[in-house]
């Protein structure tokens, strides 16, 4: 067992008004890849800007084999043989592999670039990594991966004894991070400290010798036997409480047809669709991205106008001229892109609540009732528990997750009959997907038709009693909860020339 | 109409409680609703003890009178600013409703024709303005830069290009007298601002206002009719520039077809300076005020010190940069306290 190289005792960080990190303390031995893993907001990034220099700590302090040190800058970090390697490369396209790697420090004479001997150190460098890379390559010409490798081989020119990475893998392609891993091992080997910061936890368990996991900005706890630690073990460190199994899926009594959709055809779609949702049943509609599931949505919910084909809620046909119509017959949408078609960031999440259910609440017609606002949007922000310091606060200053849960409180104002849920929970932690899964069954259990698209096919498998598959824009399976599976939903919805091939 | 039915969730499901509403009475709370307004106070004192004859009051009724104009039509263009758009044909619109109240008082001896004749101008470019911009889906800076020259061309074709003497004396009344020692015209001008105030904090069409200016596909797909409420928007605005256009021709005592050339752009310029943004969802009828008195004020007490027109102009823009800079501080330091 190796001795801790790098330590971090007690660190905080405050900005204005937010505690980004408090205490923190733990370390890290040489030889060895030690995972950071937490939500969104846990507080790793900031983490790894302190350790790169980038933040100065409100408290505590850093320490490198045994030593205290302080950054004031990137250019300390790196001369103290610390690297950080962000998603975000901070590379030149238009200048060759080898002026990148020694950018900063180019071999040179009397100012002159030593042109050769910059190919020679650099080729060395991609070798070391096992990289059949030329020197010369524009960087420009080669894939975001190998943009990686360039990215580390000039660490390695700094002599980098402690290289953390965040989130590496987020745009990698299977054999690009098969390769980063191998690249990882073989660092770890030469006996460097590796902190590797990513949320997939398949990578995690094949990566890493020790686990520390933070949540709201503090330390949890570490993990060091990999051998003893379970899947669930971390979700629930992570998460803060068990999650057990987070879709948590129950059968419930389902009614009658509640919503159905006829030979329904709309800009964007391919082709005429017809599907029907039952009262109380969760309906997910499964796709390849471009398969038209989005498009769909926005017809049934009337943002679109349709060509042709005919919606019922309960069996009465209602006009989808505009979303007004819809809302107003009992159909609500959750639009795929929450900043964009979702809210209105620059005002207050009373506002965003209220926004369409206020019609009906107005006095003589057109007065703001003040009261029902505010004991409205009060209501629903509790009963969805949105985190927010009041309910006056910008919706833009919540996270993602809760931005949702206010969208949510926005159609519980209304008398609800069916609800279409576009991607619910892209972008949101563990934690506040389960808080929205459990909505999803509340609305069920009331009778509600739910019908979501997601492109998360365990949630999709985990969450509905049935699932639509669609392919090139039109339904090409249906499986119910217990019959899905993943090879038997991508079967569906693999196109088919893939599926030969 | 007062009941709503809503979607209970199982009372069980409410989770424990963690919302503790906590309201914020901060100085930064104070400074966005009155911090113009302490800068127009500020601005008004040194005025009064550094500029002669500054606090008189003949200088007062000529100030309140230079302010009615840009007041009245600033209210609209708050409601265009508000939805994220703007109107550049107000100037116009004022010009050609003027003279089209004159042209029919003259032609048919009816002072209420002539009113009727010249808001008729304002409902119509206003409509067309709203209904090519949100039904069309027109650009809102081309729609109006269009319609700023049609009415501009009306205005000079229906006057034949010159000043219309108003024949009848009793229109005069509108923009020459004074109840309370106050000119009626700033009477108008704070009954349009209470109204205009009230319609955006108070009502359902003003705040869809806002939320459009805010963003309008999520306003749209959250059951806000974007389409009527801009006509809407459009259509006031319109109306109101062709009110002042109506008064100023009444203290003017003629239609005058070249009058108000560029004042569009002192009404927008006033709207920003007070705080309303640029890209819509942000305003209150409180900037408006405040932004049209800074500004009137600053002219004002410049004609005073005898300051060349030229020089008035390179300080008006000076004033309009400092104020769309400070804004951009001003909503980092928003985001930055979170």
């Amino acid at each position: 067992m190796s001795v801790p190289y790098l330590e971090f005792k007690n660190i905080g960080k405050r900005f204005p008004g937010v505690v980004a990190l408090q205490g923190i303390s733990f370390a890290c031995r040489e030889g060895e890849v030690h995972a950071l893993m937490g939500e969104n907001g846990a507080g790793k990034s900031t983490l790894l800007k302190i350790l790169s220099g980038n933040h100065a700590p409100s408290e505590g302090e850093l320490a490198l084999a045994g030593q205290s040190r302080q950054f004031a800058h990137t250019v300390d970090a790196l001369k103290a043989g610390v690297a950080v390697i962000y998603q975000e490369l901070h590379l030149v396209p238009d200048i060759t592999v080898a002026e990148n790697i020694y950018i900063g420090q180019l071999p040179h004479r009397f100012g002159v670039v030593d042109r050769p001997r910059l190919r020679a150190d650099a080729g060395k460098q991609l070798a070391q990594l096992g990289l059949d890379i030329d020197p010369d390559t524009p960087l420009k010409q080669l894939s975001i991966g190998q943009w990686q490798m360039v990215e580390i081989a000039k660490a390695l020119t700094r002599d980098a004894k402690v290289i953390a990475f965040d989130e590496p893998t987020s745009s990698l392609s299977a054999r690009e991070i098969q390769q980063l891993f191998r690249v990882i091992r073989e660092l770890k080997a030469q006996g460097r400290v590796i902190l590797y910061v990513s949320h997939r936890m398949e990578e995690i368990f094949q990566l890493a010798d020790q686990i520390t996991v933070f949540k709201d900005g503090r330390y949890v706890c570490t993990f060091d036997d990999m051998q003893q630690v379970t899947h669930d073990q971390l979700v629930k460190a992570m998460v803060g409480r068990d999650v057990g199994d987070i879709y948590g899926y129950t059968p419930r009594p389902i009614g009658g047809p509640r919503l159905d959709v006829m030979a329904l055809h709309a800009p964007g779609m391919k082709h005429a669709v017809s599907l029907s949702v039952r009262a109380g049943e969760i309906v997910g509609l499964f796709g390849l991205i471009g398969a038209g599931r989005s498009e769909l949505m926005k017809a049934i919910f009337g943002g679109v106008k349709p060509y042709a084909g005919e919606v019922r809620v309960d069996g009465r046909p209602i006009a989808i001229r505009s979303p007004i119509h819809a809302i107003q017959a009992g159909i609500m949408l959750c639009p795929e892109d929450r900043k964009a078609e979702g809210i209105v960031p620059v005002h207050s999440v009373r506002d965003n609540i209220n926004i369409s259910a206020r019609r009906n609440a107005v006095r003589a017609g057109c007065l703001i009732n003040d009261t029902w606002e505010a004991d409205n949007s009060q209501r629903k922000v509790r009963e969805l528990n949105v985190k927010t310091p009041s309910d006056e606060q910008l919706i833009r200053n919540l996270s993602g997750g809760n931005q949702q849960k206010v969208i949510l409180g926005r159609w519980l104002s209304e008398d609800m009959k069916v609800i279409l849920l576009d991607e619910p929970t892209r972008g949101i932690d563990v934690g506040a997907k389960n808080e929205i899964y459990n909505v999803i069954y509340a609305l069920a259990n009331r009778g509600i038709a739910v019908l979501f698209v997601s492109s998360d096919l365990p949630e999709v498998l985990g969450l509905a009693d049935r699932i639509l598959v669609m392919r090139e824009g039109a339904i090409s399976g249906e499986l119910s909860h217990d019959e899905a599976t993943e090879e038997t939903v991508l079967g569906l919805a693999m196109p088919r020339e893939m599926v030969a091939a | 109409m007062n009941s709503t039915s809503t979607t209970p969730l199982p009372a069980d499901f409410a989770a424990s409680g963690n919302s503790t509403p906590r309201r914020k009475f901060g100085a930064a709370k104070i400074w966005d609703n009155y911090g113009m307004l302490m800068v127009f106070a500020a601005l008004f004192v040194a005025c009064s003890v550094f500029v002669p004859n500054f606090l008189t009051m003949i200088n007062m009724r000529g100030l309140g009178l230079a302010v009615s104009l840009a007041g009245m039509v600033a209210c609209g263009m708050l409601f265009c600013l508000a939805s994220g758009d703007f109107d550049l044909s107000v100037a116009s619109v004022v010009a050609c409703a003027g003279v089209m109240a004159a042209v029919v008082i003259n032609r048919t001896d009816s002072i209420a024709l002539g009113i009727f004749a010249g808001l008729g101008v304002g409902l119509f470019f206003g409509f067309v303005n709203g209904f090519v911009i949100a039904k069309l889906q027109i650009n809102a800076l081309i729609t109006t830069l269009a319609s700023m020259q049609i009415a501009r061309g009306v205005a000079y074709l229906i006057s034949d290009g010159k000043a219309v003497g108003i024949s009848q004396e009793d229109f005069f009344l509108l923009g020459n007298s004074a109840w309370l020692n106050i000119p009626v015209p700033v009477w108008i001008t704070l009954i349009c601002l209470c109204v205009f105030g009230f319609l955006l904090n108070r009502t359902l069409f003003g705040r869809n206002t806002l939320a459009i200016g805010g963003n309008e596909e999520a306003a749209r797909l959250a059951g806000v009719n974007v389409v009527r409420t801009k006509i809407v928007i459009f259509t006031l605005t319109g109306l109101v520039a062709a009110f002042a256009g109506i008064v100023l021709a009444s203290r003017m005592t003629s239609g005058q077809p070249m009058t108000s050339i560029g004042f569009e752009l002192t009404v927008i310029s006033a709207c920003v300076l007070g705080g309303v943004s640029l890209k819509g969802g942000v305003g209150k009828i409180s900037y408006v005020i405040a932004g049209v008195l800074i500004l009137g004020t600053v002219e004002n007490a410049m004609n005073l010190l005898n300051i060349s027109p030229f020089t008035q102009y390179v300080v008006r823009g000076l004033i309009l940069l400092a104020a769309v800079i400070l804004d951009r501080y001003k909503q980092q330091a928003q985001l930055r306290q979170r």
